[in-house]
């Protein structure tokens, strides 16, 4: 698994339950080298192990841990770079949700070895969406409660309503109602194109 | 065919259509917010655009001439920038001129507040920018891993040359540095310094005192050196300094002499004093007789030194050479 990915998972704990609470589900978790490193390769295993002992130390079901994790990566102020990317999908929330079936390519423009499971966008009757995300071999099982975390962070983001709801499984695919009830329900967040991020900087000094 | 102008300015943003006088006929909204408001319908396009490559072209016939080509132009109002232009025949005797800001795109947004409502739906330049931000993301996280990776190298480096009990480089370091100074040849001498009495020290107090006086005695080496001279624990109670550059005999034996002076000092453990004193033996690097040695015949040059000091008696120091008669006087 890629190594972006589990060190999602960390830094969602630490970021989100302090240090010491990592350190005690990397413990654990028998996670001997503590720290995962977002450009090296993971066992899947190790980050299921880890996201168990997420599971125990935090008294939480793993679908709410998961969906937590994709909150957590589009608001939190240490993620703003990839809100930022998220919100280049498009100009409002339904035209975000048409970008979608778009993310794992882009991702791929960005790391070429991340491999995000495979989504497809349906739309029922009006604002009515049902996104189905299919899983491949080396994807973490429940992506779909990530991506319901991560969809809901973005309608507000966008300042949209918007009602999800994860559906279970069929035929492999994890399947996600969207209703968007309106798109320009509140004020969303900016989005400035010229907003250099901090990374270019940095990574310029 | 004339198009209608909204078409024309959902198409191509930034186009600029000029009429077969030469006059700017219309501007799309990107290309306006370019030009910061200076006024462009009506004036002659060669006020608004300087177009410099592949050649100047100052006239509508010049600009037809040229349709098909890339062209390089800059803006005479506003920003001032410089774009790549298409000039393509209007059908009526007129030119439209496109533009694109290239991969100065990323440059452009930033000093003109630009948004992606700016740009053709499709234009790849919002694609461009959200893949410059994805990359720069990923080559950070890239860098991070790398300045972690080199931060534990050197620590594994360090520790590697490090004797752990005293602090002082190790018999792994001794041996890198006097490889590398025997390769650039330069003299230096080497000190090889043996305790006195450490074994009664060990034997009488414990281990534990026994450290203690070898980190006492570590700290008096560090002392008396320079920064740049390497002292190695490379035994149990065998060190090394390697001092370069300095091969006077009579600044050698003071600071021998000093050495052992200074290790003589009591040094207390607890409740108790230890006393141990030192030998030592002095070799050079590029001796005044005889052809430069290996690293391991300069070892046992000095160790014999050392042997030669042990047998006057301890609390003394010997040179591998004899010292001429010269040097005497």
């Amino acid at each position: 698994m890629h190594g972006l990915i589990a060190r999602t998972l960390q830094c969602f704990l630490q970021d989100t339950y302090g240090y010491a609470a990592w350190q005690d589900i990397a413990r654990r978790a028998r996670f001997e080298a503590a720290e995962f490193e977002a450009m090296l390769d993971y066992d899947m295993v190790t980050v299921e192990q880890v996201l168990d002992g997420a599971v125990v130390h935090l008294g939480k079901p793993r679908e709410v841990i998961l969906e937590d994790i994709g909150t957590y990566l589009i608001t939190h102020s240490n993620n703003e770079g990839l809100r930022r990317l998220m919100r280049y999908g498009g100009v409002d929330f339904i035209e975000f949700l048409h970008s979608l079936e778009d993310l794992p390519g882009r991702a791929q423009l960005a790391v070429a070895d991340l491999d995000l499971p495979v989504l497809e966008l349906g739309d029922d009757s009006p604002g009515a969406f049902v996104l189905a995300c299919q899983a491949g071999q080396r994807s973490l099982p429940g992506f779909g409660y990530v991506l319901v975390g991560v969809l809901r962070a973005m309608a507000d983001d966008y300042g949209a309503l918007v009602i999800l709801d994860h559906r279970g499984i069929l035929e492999e695919a994890e399947i996600i109602g969207i209703t968007v009830v309106e798109t320009d329900f509140a004020e969303g967040r900016d989005f400035d194109l010229a907003a250099a991020p901090a990374l270019r900087r940095e990574a310029a000094s | 065919m004339i198009l209608p102008s909204d078409t024309l300015d959902a198409l191509c943003p930034m186009h600029m259509h000029i009429g077969a006088d030469g006059g700017v006929r219309r501007m799309g909204p990107t290309l306006r917010k370019l030009m910061e408001g200076a006024a462009g319908e009506g004036a002659q396009f060669a006020e608004m655009m300087d177009v410099f490559r592949p050649r100047r072209v100052g006239t509508v016939p010049d600009l037809l001439a040229l349709s098909g080509r890339r062209l390089q132009l800059r803006l005479c109002r506003g920003s001032q920038m410089v774009l790549k232009g298409l000039a393509m025949p209007d059908g009526q005797g007129g030119v439209i001129v496109n533009m694109s800001f290239g991969i100065a795109v990323v440059d452009a947004v930033r000093e003109h507040a630009l948004t992606s409502t700016d740009f053709a739906v499709t234009d790849l330049a919002i694609d461009m920018l959200y893949l410059v931000e994805a990359k720069s993301a990923a080559f950070e996280a890239s860098r991070t891993l790398n300045r972690r990776l080199q931060g534990a190298m050197l620590a594994a480096e360090q520790r590697a040359y490090t004797d752990t009990l005293t602090g002082l480089r190790n018999r792994r370091a001794l041996d890198h540095v006097l490889q590398r100074l025997l390769l650039e040849g330069g003299n230096f001498a080497l000190l090889h310094i043996d305790l006195d009495y450490f074994k009664q020290v060990n034997d009488t107090h414990g281990h534990a005192a026994g450290d203690r006086v070898l980190q006492a005695v570590a700290r008096v080496m560090l002392e008396l050196t320079r920064k740049d001279d390497t002292v190695a624990r490379i035994g149990g109670d065998e060190f090394v300094i390697l001092l370069v550059g300095l091969t006077d005999r009579v600044r050698l034996s003071a600071l021998a002499e000093q050495l052992i002076h200074r290790i003589e000092r009591p040094i207390p453990v607890e409740d108790v004093e230890c006393r141990v004193s030192a030998s030592i033996g002095i070799a050079f690097g590029a001796p005044k007789t005889g052809a430069r040695p290996g690293a391991e015949e300069l070892m046992e040059r000095a160790d014999s030194a050392l042997y030669r000091a042990k047998r006057q008696g301890r609390a003394q120091h010997a040179f591998d050479e004899p010292t001429p008669v010269e040097d005497l006087r």
